[in-house]
């Protein structure tokens, strides 16, 4: 383990674990806020299943909702920053892993990481 | 009730049942589903889409503090979660295709069980030591732990057993938006005999990326609302933050108890909801 103890790759993936959650909420809280103002006397309406709009689905619309300053678009950015943040532990441990030289280990998590792509790109299965 | 006050209550009850959930180490996803579902009337798919959310956040909210205790095993996580990841993504697609009764059902039945499990002590795994089986021996999963008398050596077993329970945690995971932690805990522990302390902060590891896969599905199909999830994840996260501070003690014990309790009768008016088409 050249450079890259346990210990240390334990600490490394505790803190990006912890970066990112707080990143996500303080956004998720940011976005919350303005929605809130902006709708919070309307009635929800959750009793009927319809599904998100489509700019509320992908990485390109979330993103363009959320330049705009939307509230539902900044919080669904928090979220996709929150999925991310697993998605980061799992790049770093293959990156971790072809470190050591260790090509069975950096193989399982590609493969980790290869599924966990797979389901943010909409999973067609 | 306006979406000010509506948000409040998610809030409040996500809360209580990160708090809840944190102290009685069961975790606060199963009661989201049904909280949501059940109490406020939220379709279920959403409320499935932003229990996952709360699931992701605090897996990895609370990795920090399991890290600096060395115990979890890294190998064993990452090979695992091929089998979890897997899984949430058969779960998720899944999801789509069963009609709300079934997935209630399956949801009053987990329930149900987790209730039961919870009062359970675990036992001891039967047989004395074992020599680890040749595929843990090839994937060098084997590891050592602290202990107050020095690091202890530990081998793992049971494989491919173990690996076969972790895709059907994490079909569990993707279908219902929970973080199946019980059954993993059970697959590594009682199956595959690795350290309790091992496998409980393994496990929580493997429980964000799971939910991670089968997130990503759920947002591209929109059952991802940012109004409800937002309520959801940070009340959870709040809720199980306050709760980790709390040690296991007297009181943690018959909260568990009660904890049982209320998560038992969960089970049946989400079975009974489901069967008589209230969901």
């Amino acid at each position: 383990m050249a450079n890259l103890t346990e210990e240390k790759l334990d600490a490394i993936v505790g803190n990006l674990l912890r970066t990112g959650v707080a990143f996500s909420a303080l956004v998720v809280f940011a976005g919350g806020t303005i929605y809130l103002v902006r709708h919070g006397r309307e009635m929800p309406n959750y009793g009927v299943f319809r599904g998100e709009p489509a700019d509320l689905r992908t990485v390109r619309g979330i993103l363009e909702d959320a330049v705009a300053g939307h509230g539902r678009g900044i919080i669904q950015l928090g979220l996709l920053m929150l999925i991310a943040t697993p998605v980061s532990r799992v790049a770093f441990l293959v990156y971790a892993f072809v470190r050591q030289r260790d090509y069975l280990y950096a193989a399982a998590a590609s493969i980790v990481l290869l599924l966990l792509a797979y389901g943010l790109s909409g999973g067609r299965l | 009730m306006n979406i000010l006050e509506f948000t409040g209550v998610i809030a409040a009850g996500a809360f209580l049942a990160g708090f809840l959930g944190s102290i009685t180490g069961l975790g606060g996803g199963v009661v989201i589903v049904p909280l949501l579902a059940l109490a406020l009337g939220v379709d279920i798919r959403y409320a499935i889409g932003a229990s996952l959310i709360s699931v992701i956040a605090t897996s990895s909210g609370s990795a920090a503090a399991y890290v600096k205790e060395g115990f979890s095993n890294i190998r064993i996580g990452i090979f695992l979660e091929i089998a979890t990841s897997l899984g949430a993504l058969i779960g998720a697609f899944l999801a789509s295709r069963v009609p709300v009764t079934v997935i209630g059902v399956i949801f009053g039945l987990v329930l149900a069980y987790s209730a039961y499990h919870s009062l359970q002590e675990l036992p001891e795994p039967a047989g004395g030591p074992q020599p680890p089986d040749h595929l843990a021996g090839f994937l060098r999963m084997g590891g050592t732990y602290p202990t107050p008398q020095g690091l202890i050596h530990y081998d793992v077993h049971a494989v491919p057993f173990g690996f076969l329970l972790m895709s059907l945690a994490g079909i569990l995971s993707g279908l219902l938006g929970i973080g199946s932690g019980a059954l993993k805990v059970i697959a590594m522990d009682q199956v595959m005999r690795i350290p309790f302390k091992v496998s409980t902060t393994t496990s929580n590891f493997m429980i964000g990326v799971t939910a991670a896969a089968s997130a990503g599905v759920y947002l591209r199909r929109g059952y991802i609302d940012p109004g409800l999830a937002m309520p959801v994840m940070l009340g959870v996260l709040a809720g199980s933050l306050v709760g980790a501070r709390f040690l296991p003690g007297a009181q943690t014990a018959l909260l568990r108890k009660i904890f049982a309790g209320v998560i038992g009768l969960l089970a049946i008016e989400m079975i009974y909801n489901s069967l008589s088409g209230r969901l």
